[in-house]
């Protein structure tokens, strides 16, 4: 009990750290993926803005990023990441990886939601006089908000993973200090203490998501 | 000038895959409707009935000729000026496609705050709205907690909110039982006559036209291939696709084994009557026939309320001598037409 109160500080400090790497890669790979996403599902054949160019593009750049196991990933976006936010290591660089693959993930999460939406009440909207981008908006956005809040819920989870091996480019966090000075020092209690506190904060994520999409969905 | 007029209309559809062939879906198809009638279009599945309606809107670009509403060349508008033009133009669903998302209240808004209308306004509309097809009370329900009736009432407060001028109904109908396709047939009614609203009703079911359509017209592969009154297309069809139809509601003169399976389960000489409103009825066909002594019965056929106006087409099997016979069909008076039915 002792031992624990002794980690109990440095546990604090890294959870905070890995809430703070999933939060900001959530952020902005949340958003990407959702105009990435929408993007792939608004250019496809048949689309609102049918533009199949740009659909083979944007499709083409997701299917070749999006299934790269992240710790190659991460490794090998480490000059873009030098380039965009000045640093290949640490958590900013690991932020930085941790989005774009989450640009990736969420954006095909996003494309099949939305796909599932009734093509009817897309017609019906444009019956409407309503334009593209007000569609977008209030018709296919508001009524796949139900599956995409389970989507979402979903990739917070990946997110969690992927923040697990941040340290490979010396970053910390919860995964890193788990490995770190669990792992490799056998020191059990650590490794133990880290997953329970993972493990918690996966479930809470995925109850709020539960409780979030059933609003949503009224059921 | 016509509501709605279309001129040698074409719409062909490219084939999704080089093997396929081209689907001419709606062919040289010119029609005018005109402002405050109830048009239907009827043809099996297929047919090319909600292309037309398609079409007429702007959904969908023609291939080929001319859409107008109201002398405006819709087929030819850039998307900005078409969608405000489409502001002006209301369509019912089958399947009702409301936004899930959104409460009854918020669904019947949504076309007003795609004209801009103010916030004040626009819960003012509503409300009378939803009035008037009689769902004031479940302004704050979702869609699905709401009949298939319920939902196509909402719908149709949907397409009046931004003043339609012309309310486009594809099968409207079809997913409602039939006691409540009457309810819904009515309302279109209502709209029709009590706001002035145009309407055009996509159907394959003959009850729908003879209850609510003043003309309509028959489609078959993507050509219409007769229109004209509501009365004279069931009382005269002219092509076997419009006959098909109509036999649907309007039963048919025996032919064939059916006529002869009548005359041997009924003697005497068989005679087709027919006769439309003016005054003529099945009474006084029956009351001469009555009165000479003549001894008859009803084998086939019944009387139809075709819009409010009368069809009969019966059939009657006569005994009696041939003199009486043919004195009392002679009393029978104007608007009535009998032909002995031939063997
Ligand atoms: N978007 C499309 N792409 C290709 N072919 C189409 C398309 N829409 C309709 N068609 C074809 O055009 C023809 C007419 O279809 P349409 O939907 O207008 O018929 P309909 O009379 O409304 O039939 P139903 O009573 O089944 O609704 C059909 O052969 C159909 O397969
Ligand atoms: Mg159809």
């Amino acid at each position: 009990m002792s031992e624990l109160l002794e980690i109990a500080p440095e546990l604090a400090v890294q959870t905070g750290i890995m809430l703070q790497i999933v939060g900001l890669g959530m952020l902005i790979g949340g958003a990407g993926g959702l105009v990435v996403g929408t993007g792939l599902y608004v250019t496809r054949h048949g689309g609102i803005l049918a533009q199949p160019v740009l659909f083979w593009l944007l499709n083409l750049v997701v299917n070749t990023f999006r299934p790269i196991p992240f710790i190659i990933f991460m490794a090998a976006i480490q000059p873009l990441a030098r380039l965009v936010v000045g640093t290949g290591i640490g958590n900013p660089a690991a932020i930085f990886a941790i989005s774009l693959a989450a640009t990736f993930g969420i954006a095909r999460i996003v494309e099949q939601n939305l796909v599932s939406v009734d093509p009817g009440v897309i017609e019906a909207a444009r019956a409407m006089g309503a334009g593209p981008w007000r569609i977008i908006r209030t018709v296919v956005l508001p009524e796949a908000l139900g599956p995409l809040v389970l989507g979402y819920t979903f990739a917070v989870i990946a997110v969690v993973d992927m923040s697990a091996v941040a340290g490979l480019l010396g970053g910390t966090g919860l995964g890193n200090y788990a490995i770190t000075y669990g792992y490799r020092q056998f020191d059990d209690l650590i490794t133990w203490s880290a997953l329970v506190v993972i493990v918690v904060i996966v479930q809470l994520v995925q109850l709020l998501g539960n409780v979030l999409a059933r609003r949503v969905l009224r059921r | 000038m016509p509501h709605v007029r279309l001129d040698e209309v074409t719409k062909v559809f490219r084939p999704r895959s080089r093997r396929d062939s081209p689907v001419t879906a709606v062919d040289r198809v010119s029609l005018d409707i005109e402002r405050g009638e109830v048009f239907a279009v009827i043809g099996y599945s297929g047919a090319g009935k909600s292309t037309l309606v398609r079409l007429i809107n702007g959904l969908e670009p023609v291939t080929s000729g001319v859409v107008e509403i109201d002398g405006v060349p819709i087929s030819a508008l850039p998307a900005r000026a078409l969608r405000r033009q489409q502001q002006g133009i209301g369509m019912i669903f089958q399947r009702f496609h409301l936004l899930r998302s959104r409460t009854v209240a918020k669904n019947v808004a949504y076309p007003l705050e795609v004209v801009g209308t103010p916030r004040a306004e626009r819960e003012a509309r509503v409300a009378e709205l939803l009035e008037f097809v009689g769902l004031a009370q479940k302004a704050a329900a979702y869609p699905e907690q709401l009949s298939g009736g319920q939902q196509q009432r909402v719908g149709i407060a949907r397409a009046l909110a931004a003043k339609p001028s012309l309310l486009l109904a594809d099968e409207a109908t079809s997913a409602l039982d039939p006691e409540t396709t009457a309810e819904v047939l009515d309302l279109l009614g209502r709209v029709n006559r009590e706001l002035g609203v145009t309407v055009v009703v996509i159907t394959h079911e003959m009850e729908v036209v003879a209850q609510v359509a003043d003309r309509v017209a028959v489609m078959d592969a993507g050509r219409v291939v007769e229109h004209g009154s509501t009365y004279e297309v069931f009382t005269a069809p002219q092509t076997p696709t419009a006959q098909r139809f109509v036999r649907t509601v309007v039963r048919a003169l025996p032919e064939g084994e059916e006529l002869a399976a009548l005359r041997a389960a009924h003697e005497g000489r068989f005679f087709t009557i027919s006769f439309s409103d003016a005054g003529a009825s099945e009474a006084r066909v029956f009351g001469a026939l009555a009165r000479a002594g003549v001894d008859f019965n009803l084998v086939h056929g019944g009387v139809d309320d075709i819009r409010g106006r009368v069809y009969g087409l019966l059939t009657i099997a006569v005994r009696g001598p041939e003199e009486a016979v043919a004195a009392a069909l002679a009393q029978v008076g104007p608007g009535v037409q009998i032909t002995e039915t031939g063997r």
